[in-house]
């Protein structure tokens, strides 16, 4: 956090000089570790075993906060009993298919949905189709939808029912013991031990524990499942909607929570409403009810007006009730359309068009030589950025074009670069990682013919409907029939040339919601119609220009206003800077202690107050209890702070919306020098992978003769100086300056095993690619004990590529493609490789080089062991589970 | 400094900034004896400035408040916004380079166009540029069409055209471009958010 978000920082510095003890786990000591009290260095991609160490240190002493846990989580929830946990299955959940290697989570449900006739209605979206759900990453109900479980499972509020969450949970992590952190983590279990105290003795009703994460957590074949560990940990030890709880996800770009809220995603639209499927979407009313989902509790209940509002916005006039507002309008997916898939597509020649929009996959995404080879590959790319970027450079000087790949006389791609302009050369909001809005102003004409985003879609749209004007084409309706009207201004030549900048405040009342018919901006996003008579573009950010005022624009001094500081910008929804927040007050609305007061219930005026905006209906009192067979809004008691999942308690355990099981359990990552020595199932058996000659992964540790090959284990990180894939640091002269090259930092003990010199060339080697650096021999980095072993682990910024001021070869070309089967993520954290002293190959020997090591390891041809290693007994009973009636059409098993 | 101090140290045979401090008693050299002329006729930029926006650091997802100090229409400065909950006037290594991010000579300012199989960029005027890529994106839609998928699925969609980018744009323009693009039926499109 020191180094990524060193501002951010500055509240854990404050947060210490009044008493907190700090924590850092990191298998690397960095400036982060330097002011925490406990370094903890772990090794990478063991952080499930790590987090579930401390869950069962918290379950066999019984240290959860009971009241919290009780009242506010499904801790009392009771699983069928058909429900197999990986104790009894080889590291499988009870339900697994080997053949498309995803599971029917029918056993995993609550224990009345197991019943006949009851499973349609509480699992309307996710029985039996995972395979296709992994495919659009639609799992998790698309990121943010709630559970959609009946609204009254059983329970056993005693919490001794055998197959009640809790004590479900209780065997599930029992096996995480400290010797076992130990052998996996390579922590010792004095460390270990140290942080379960802090965390529990930190919790409770007078204090809390925050949870800070980078989001190098969600680059691992099992990154949704490291988050879910430790929401369970939070929800155990009541930390979660508190404040000084919580869990931070510290994000690393400016927009990019904004960039999910409205994203530019394949398989979501703004709002989290899912992109369309031709499979399960074939009319509005399907596409409403598989986020509204009927007969569960919660916000999600009101899906109809969140959608109809967005296509009133997308279509305007033409959106009518007859027509289901232009539902029929929306492209619709089929399977994967993630970036690495659509990659993967351009080295086969399916794609013609790509734009890349400030971003630099040829150095910032996973497998670097994958993405210029597929750029290489197109008809025409648009390049728009602030300066001349590696992906836009490609043809004439990628270290494809060294090794003889790219021919730049050869390579067809026609390539435009148009200079973007700059943060401060126009007018927007960001979202930064707390969910908060802040506008920008713009500060200066951006120079020569560089341009906004805004303005270069605003006026694409324009020319390509004016291209298609008087079509008769039933294909290009959704095009001319789009509201497509900003106000322009600006420079006014452009604007009398019909070159105008549209007005970003125009696009935020629309993104806001307005009447149709007297054009009033929306309060919020409970004044949303469902009848088209108000339209609005994203419905979690309702209220960001409620009164006509651009709210994100507010910037009254912290020195004016309270700690929670409401009137400076605006965090979506409603204002609330804390998610959840009524869990902050006990089961009778009272704060759990005066030091931790937040959010309660005020018995004189009969309504929720604090110090934020109370993330609960503002009247509904603690007391209240719903009515028999309700659901939505009126399902949700007085005593359910989670008011988007479908019970309206905090998930510790998650019957449905993951791909790989409703309780995280530790697996290898893909490239591991070792064993799973919990199971048989070696790695995360539903990760979704392409496997082809050109994205090896290399071997895992069952083939003993090849694992030789690439012993370390590597992994990647930020520095402070520097952003991303340096497209926005490398070219400016202080932060050239101030770290100019490329290194590779290693252990004493590794430089002398590999024979490496301080400040002397190394080079990393993986069955990708190649590539060098200087050598940094530091302390900072150190050998662990894992499974009886030595392990060295290596560390790399992954800042560099050919281009700016300081140019070095790029740490993401040593990665393979291999995702989250959640979330599409790739895993560009962890994998194996090998270090040697001195420089890499250059020209076409670097190929032959890498071609060797792949050959030597036996995974050249792209063909490596199986994914599925569970014990073919464990497969076979785990299968059994499953409704054997359930088909999986051939397009599921593409890709898996 | 007074005048008659400035010229007994333009006198004095060493003039040491070493000597200057003792013979000032300021030992530190932290007061007169390094001050100028020069120094006292310097101003902040921040105190020129014909105005001052508001703004928001383009780096990380900490989102510190800037003040963008401008000046004859040029950016002469920018700060941490000292009145931010968030940052309170802080800036990091980045976010205080953020001024030469901005006004860098390497930044672009024309198009620049490279042909199929050409060997060097070209500059193309803006509008120019613009009509080439909107003529290319009807092609490639026309050409990559699919009214129903190979399953017979209604999809009415393109899978000729992709996008990918960028974290740092603003929440308007990723509204405007998922408008434009599901509009024109293209779905590839991504964004650093999933990387």
């Amino acid at each position: 956090m020191a180094e990524a978000h060193p501002v951010g920082f500055q509240w854990v510095v404050e947060a210490k000089k009044r008493g907190a003890r700090i924590i850092h786990v990191d298998p690397r000591f960095t400036r982060t570790s330097a002011l925490a009290h406990q370094h903890v260095p772990i090794r990478v991609g063991s952080d499930i075993a790590f987090l579930g160490g401390i869950i069962n240190h918290v379950l066999q002493n019984e240290l959860d906060f009971r009241e919290y846990v009780v009242n506010y989580t499904n801790a009392a929830n009771i699983i069928s009993d058909k429900f197999q946990d990986v104790d009894d299955l080889d590291g499988l959940f009870s339900g697994f298919d080997a053949e498309t290697r995803t599971y029917d989570p029918t056993s995993w449900q609550f224990a009345q949905e197991d019943q006949q006739g009851d499973l349609g209605r509480a699992q309307a979206d996710d029985a039996g189709d995972t395979a296709a759900q992994r495919n659009t990453a639609s799992g998790l109900q698309n990121e943010s939808h709630g559970m959609q479980v009946g609204s009254r499972p059983p329970r056993d509020e005693t919490l001794q029912h055998p197959m009640c969450v809790y004590q479900v949970l209780k065997r599930h992590y029992a096996r995480y013991t400290p010797e076992v952190v130990e052998q996996i983590c390579g922590v010792s279990q004095e460390d270990f031990l140290e942080v379960c105290r802090a965390w529990t003795e930190n919790s409770g009703r007078e204090r809390t524990t925050a949870l800070v994460y980078s989001v190098g957590w969600t680059q691992h074949s099992v990154g949704v499942q490291y988050i879910r560990a430790g929401s369970i940990l939070q929800l155990l030890t009541g930390n979660m909607g508190r404040p000084g709880g919580g869990i931070m996800a510290l994000r690393g770009h400016a927009s990019i929570q904004g960039s999910t809220d409205i994203p530019t995603l394949f398989n979501i639209l703004p709002g989290y409403l899912p992109m369309p499927n031709a499979e399960k979407h074939q009319t509005l009313t399907d596409w409403i009810d598989s986020v509204r989902n009927p007969g569960s509790k919660g916000f999600w209940a009101n899906a109809g007006a969140y959608g109809i509002n967005l296509l009133k916005a997308y279509w305007g006039d033409a959106a009518t009730p007859e027509n289901d507002f232009c539902f029929d309008y929306m492209p619709r997916i089929t399977g994967d359309h993630g970036t690495y898939r659509t990659v993967l597509d351009m080295i086969d020649g399916k794609v013609q068009g790509y734009f890349l929009l400030g971003q630099n996959p040829a150095v910032g995404s996973a497998h670097g030589r994958a993405q210029r080879l597929g750029m290489a590959n197109l008809d025409w790319l648009v390049v728009r950025d602030l300066f001349e970027i590696e992906s836009a450079t490609f043809w004439k000087d990628s270290p494809e074009v060294a090794t003889g790949e790219i021919v730049p006389e050869e390579c067809r791609t026609e390539v435009f670069l148009f200079p973007a302009a700059s943060h401060v050369e126009k007018e927007g909001t960001f979202t930064q990682t707390q969910r908060m809005l802040q506008w920008r102003e713009k500060a200066v004409e951006p120079p020569g013919d560089a341009r906004s985003e805004l303005w270069f879609f605003y006026h694409l749209g324009r020319l390509v409907r004016e291209r298609l004007a008087g079509s008769d084409d039933e294909r290009d309706r959704p095009l001319l029939d789009l509201a497509w009207d900003y106000p322009v201004h600006g420079n006014p030549e452009e604007v009398a040339g019909g070159w105008g900048e549209p007005s970003a405040e125009a696009v935020l009342k629309e993104i806001n919601g307005y009447e149709v018919a007297t054009g009033r901006p929306l309060s919020g996003f409970l004044e949303m119609k469902d009848d088209g008579s108000t339209l609005g573009g994203c419905w979690i950010y309702s209220g960001v220009y409620a009164d006509g005022v651009n709210q994100a624009a507010r910037r009254r001094s912290r020195h004016d206003q309270s700690f929670v500081a409401p009137e400076w910008g605006w965090a979506w929804p409603m204002n609330r800077r804390i998610l959840y927040n009524r869990a902050s007050a006990d089961p009778e609305g009272r704060p759990w202690s005066e030091r931790k007061a937040y959010v309660w219930w005020d018995e004189d005026t009969q309504e929720w107050t604090g110090h934020d905006v109370p993330d609960f209906e503002k009247t509904k009192p603690p007391s209240y209890r719903a009515p028999e067979g309700s659901d939505g809004v009126a399902a949700i008691e007085g005593i359910d702070p989670f008011i988007m999942q479908g019970d309206g308690k905090g998930a510790l355990y998650a019957p449905q919306g993951l791909i790989d099981g409703p309780l995280p359990t530790h697996y290898e990552p893909v490239e591991s020098p070792f064993r799973n020595l919990l199971h048989g199932q070696q790695g995360n058996p539903t990760r979704k992978e392409y496997r082809r000659a050109d994205n090896p992964m290399n071997p895992d540790p069952r083939e003993t003769a090849a694992a030789d090959v690439f012993p370390y284990v590597f992994t990647t990180s930020r520095l402070t100086e520097h952003h991303t894939a340096g497209g926005m640091s490398r070219y400016v002269e202080h932060l050239a300056e101030l770290q100019p090259e490329m290194f590779v930092e290693v252990s004493p003990a590794l430089a002398a095993e590999r024979g490496l010199e301080h400040m002397g060339w190394c080079h990393v080697v993986t069955a990708r690619s190649a590539i060098e650096g200087r050598v940094m021999v530091t302390e900072r980095l150190r050998p662990l004990r894992v499974e009886g072993r030595t392990v060295h682990q290596v560390w790399m910024p992954y800042h560099w590529g050919q281009g700016g001021l300081v140019s070095g070869d790029s740490a993401n070309d040593l990665f393979g493609i291999s995702l989250d089967p959640n979330v599409l993520i790739q895993e560009s954290k962890v994998g194996t490789c090998d270090v040697r002293p001195g420089r890499r190959p250059t020209g076409p020997a670097l190929r032959e080089y890498v071609e060797g090591y792949a050959r030597r390891a036996g995974v050249a041809d792209g063909d490596q062991g199986p994914v599925v290693t569970a014990s073919a007994a464990a497969q076979q009973e785990s299968a059994a589970g499953q409704d054997a009636a359930q088909q999986h059409s051939p397009q599921q098993r593409e890709d898996q | 400094m007074t005048t008659e101090k400035a010229a007994r140290t333009k006198r004095s045979l060493l003039p040491w900034p070493v000597l200057r401090q003792l013979a000032d008693g300021d030992v530190l050299g932290r007061g007169r004896s390094v001050r100028s002329k020069r120094t006292d006729e310097l101003e902040p930029r921040t105190a020129t400035a014909d105005r001052v926006a508001h703004s928001v650091c383009p780096y990380c997802a900490v989102g510190c408040a800037q003040k963008v100090f401008v000046k004859d229409d040029k950016v002469v400065q920018i700060e941490g916004n000292p009145e931010s909950p968030v940052n309170r006037g802080r800036l990091c290594p980045k976010g205080s380079a953020s001024k030469n991010l901005v006004t860098s000579d390497l930044r672009q300012t024309t198009v620049r166009y490279r042909a199929p199989y050409a060997t060097e960029w070209t500059d193309l005027d803006l509008h120019t540029a613009m009509d080439m890529v909107a003529d290319r994106v009807v092609r490639s839609r026309r050409e990559s069409w699919q009214d129903i998928d190979e399953q017979g699925r209604k999809v009415r969609r393109t899978m000729g055209i992709a996008s990918l980018g960028g974290a740092t744009l603003d929440n308007e323009e990723n509204y405007l471009i998922k408008k434009l693009f599901t509009a024109m039926g293209a779905i590839q499109i991504e964004n650093q958010a999933r990387i």
